[in-house]
């Protein structure tokens, strides 16, 4: 292992930000860290930068404390969500800064700078500002200047969340060929986006009010999600959660709403649960299935998105295509028995079943 | 129509503000007898042209001797400007990016003490500043005035650099140390450089300040320190020499004018883009 943290506190104007954190980062391995807003994911970027000061706990690289150590001895390069370059010096000058900084001969630092912006695909524009790029240049400016060190520890905090959804999804895929190529050091990479963290990652921490949820590969914390907070995490729209009793081979809502339990849940104990179903596994049904009123809708690009009101909690389907749903009506929804999760009552709803799972 | 009254409203202020200065320009050229014999404006037509204005401003018959408080201002201008910036930036600096506390005392807190040493009247400040620089000894000296000046531009060095470098972001510095420079090396390799406008404008504000105050450099200089201000102003007495006057006074403000060209060429540029908001 390369990077181990333990036990992290972090706390601001009494709000814990890092709350008992430990985790560990392989060398050469890309990990996302997938939370949503305020879960603590920036500052604890910052904590391993040195940018921000833990208030307890410990930080380790390679068997060495590195807690202690000022940001500029730390070897850490990070690249922010804002386009952070510095707005005097041109593009080559901003990637040949570090490498300038760390005295290395000319002839070097100029090799190593054309062949990192070759690889982010300015090279036509060495000699211009920052402010003369576009969005995305900037940012690849950005990402040049910290590939170019070859740091230890890479970070990225939510790089590409200021573009626009093109040009996102451009730069999603070169930044996963760039980043595996820094074979030597830990990667770790911000995110709100859980399908971004499915396909950069090797491995995703999942995070929340400064903890961690769930560590592992995409598929294990997609397929089994530890509770029902992860459940909402990874899952965009997030996984609609409602409450049930599971009695004798039935799943009965109140109000008198049943299903017939499929054979991965059969064999739970009878009593109440949370039930958790994807918004792509929801579909509508003619004046059957769990009664609700619809919120309202949104079309996204090929998908109607539509949010709606149960007695048992709040549901999203996800339906293929536009539709014409109106606020208000009233609408039936059908669930794939097969496909549900279902987690504990109590607590923070630990994962009992997952579809596919304890079936013989 | 608009455009038109628009024209006119500019040629009657330009009219407004040029005409002191060519007032001044046509009578530094004008004898005793140009003064008096009525309004005239155009050399050989209106009055016979002389020289004596000028000379008179090097040693000549009836003025001042201006090479000597011309370097005193010089002096001490640029002296009091220089400290008041350096220390100003690094002091703004300080406060836009360390939270400080001291008891209930903040940044803010701190900020508000600067800007408040300008709210008092210069009357109320310059008996103890006199008790100050007599207790000092440094009363009718170059080094008192600057000590005086530094205190008085500090806190406008203080206030417009917390601004500016409150809109520089602070990942800035980050990215900065991340690449492995010290907080200030930082400040000086990265935040200085993109600083430069803000800078500009507040040395202009120093600048004007320190050429152009008269009260201080009356109160607290006699005679072996001298201020151009105050040598212009010597010269008016019983029978006040207009040319002498007037040349003296084109002569104080020749520097302020370049300054204000020097300013305008960097406002078209777009180099202090941001910096004024």
């Amino acid at each position: 292992m390369s990077l181990i943290l333990d036990t992290l506190h972090l706390s601001h104007n009494g709000e814990a930000h890092l709350d008992g954190l430990s985790a560990s980062f392989a060398r050469g391995s890309l990990t996302t860290v997938l939370g949503r807003t305020l879960a603590g994911k920036t500052t604890l970027m910052r904590a391993i930068a040195g940018l921000q000061r833990i208030d307890s706990g410990t930080m380790e690289r390679d068997g060495q404390a590195f807690g202690t150590l000022p940001a500029w001895q730390r070897d850490v390069a990070m690249v922010y969500q804002q386009f952070i370059n510095y707005p005097h010096l041109n593009v080559f000058d901003n990637i040949a800064f570090p490498l300038r900084k760390r005295r290395l001969p000319e002839v070097d630092v100029r090799q190593r700078v054309e062949s990192v912006l070759s690889m982010v695909g300015l090279s036509n524009f060495a000699g211009r500002k920052p402010s003369a790029l576009s969005g995305g240049q900037q940012q690849r400016v950005a990402l040049a200047r910290a590939l170019v060190r070859k740091a230890d520890i890479l970070l990225l905090d939510e790089p590409l969340v200021n573009l626009d959804y093109k040009l996102r999804e451009q730069l999603r895929e070169e930044f996963r060929g760039l980043l595996t190529s820094q074979s030597d050091g830990t990667v770790i990479y911000n995110t709100t986006e859980p399908a971004e963290a499915m396909m950069l990652g090797d491995r995703i921490i999942v995070m929340h009010q400064g903890r961690i949820l769930q560590t592992g590969t995409p598929a294990e914390v997609f397929e089994r999600p530890a509770n029902t907070l992860v459940a909402g995490i990874v899952n965009d729209p997030p996984m609609t959660i409602l409450s049930g009793r599971l009695d004798h081979g039935r799943i009965v809502f109140d109000g008198g709403v049943e299903l017939a339990a499929s054979a991965h849940l059969k064999n739970l104990p009878h009593g109440l649960y949370r039930f958790g179903i994807r918004a792509t596994e929801i579909e509508p049904s003619e004046g059957r299935g769990i009664p609700g009123r619809v919120t309202f809708s949104e079309v996204s690009g090929s998908e109607t998105f539509v949010h709606v009101e149960t007695p048992f909690g709040e549901a999203v389907m996800q339906l293929e295509g536009v539709h014409q749903v109106t606020d208000g009506s009233q609408i039936g929804l059908s669930l794939a028995p097969e496909r549900l999760f279902a987690f504990a009552a109590d607590g923070e709803g630990a994962l009992l079943r997952a579809p596919g799972q304890g079936e013989n | 129509m608009l455009s038109t009254l628009k024209y006119i409203a500019v040629v009657l202020w330009s009219a407004f503000v040029v005409a002191p200065l060519l007032w001044a320009l046509t009578t530094s050229f004008k004898t005793a007898n140009g003064v008096t014999g009525g309004p005239t404006y155009l050399p050989y037509i209106g009055f016979e042209p002389s020289l004596d204005g000028w000379r008179s401003l090097f040693g000549g018959a009836g003025g001042i001797d201006i090479v000597r408080p011309y370097m005193d201002s010089l002096i001490v201008t640029s002296s009091a400007s220089l400290i008041s910036i350096v220390l100003g930036t690094l002091a703004a600096y300080g406060l836009s990016r360390f939270e400080y506390r001291a008891g209930f005392v903040k940044n803010t807190d701190i900020i508000f003490f600067f800007i408040s040493q300008r709210i008092m009247p210069p009357i109320v400040l310059a008996i103890p500043f006199f008790l100050m620089l007599q207790f000092l000894g440094l009363l009718d000296t170059k080094i008192g005035l600057i000590l005086v000046y530094v205190a008085l531009l500090l806190p406008i060095a203080v206030w417009i650099m917390v601004d500016f470098f409150d809109g520089v972001p602070r990942q800035i510095d980050e990215m900065a140390m991340l690449d492995g420079c010290t907080p200030f090396e930082a400040f000086w390799r990265i935040v200085l450089p993109n600083s430069m406008p803000g800078i500009l404008v507040a040395s202009m504000f120093c600048v004007i300040f320190g050429w152009n105050d008269f009260f201080f450099a009356f109160t607290l200089t006699f005679t072996d320190t001298q201020l151009l201000p105050v040598a212009v102003v010597s010269l008016n007495s019983s029978v006040t020499p207009w040319w002498s006057l007037s040349a003296s006074a084109l002569v104080s403000v020749a520097p302020l004018i370049l300054i204000a060209i020097f300013v305008e060429r960097l406002l078209s540029r777009g180099t202090l883009a941001g910096a004024i908001r």
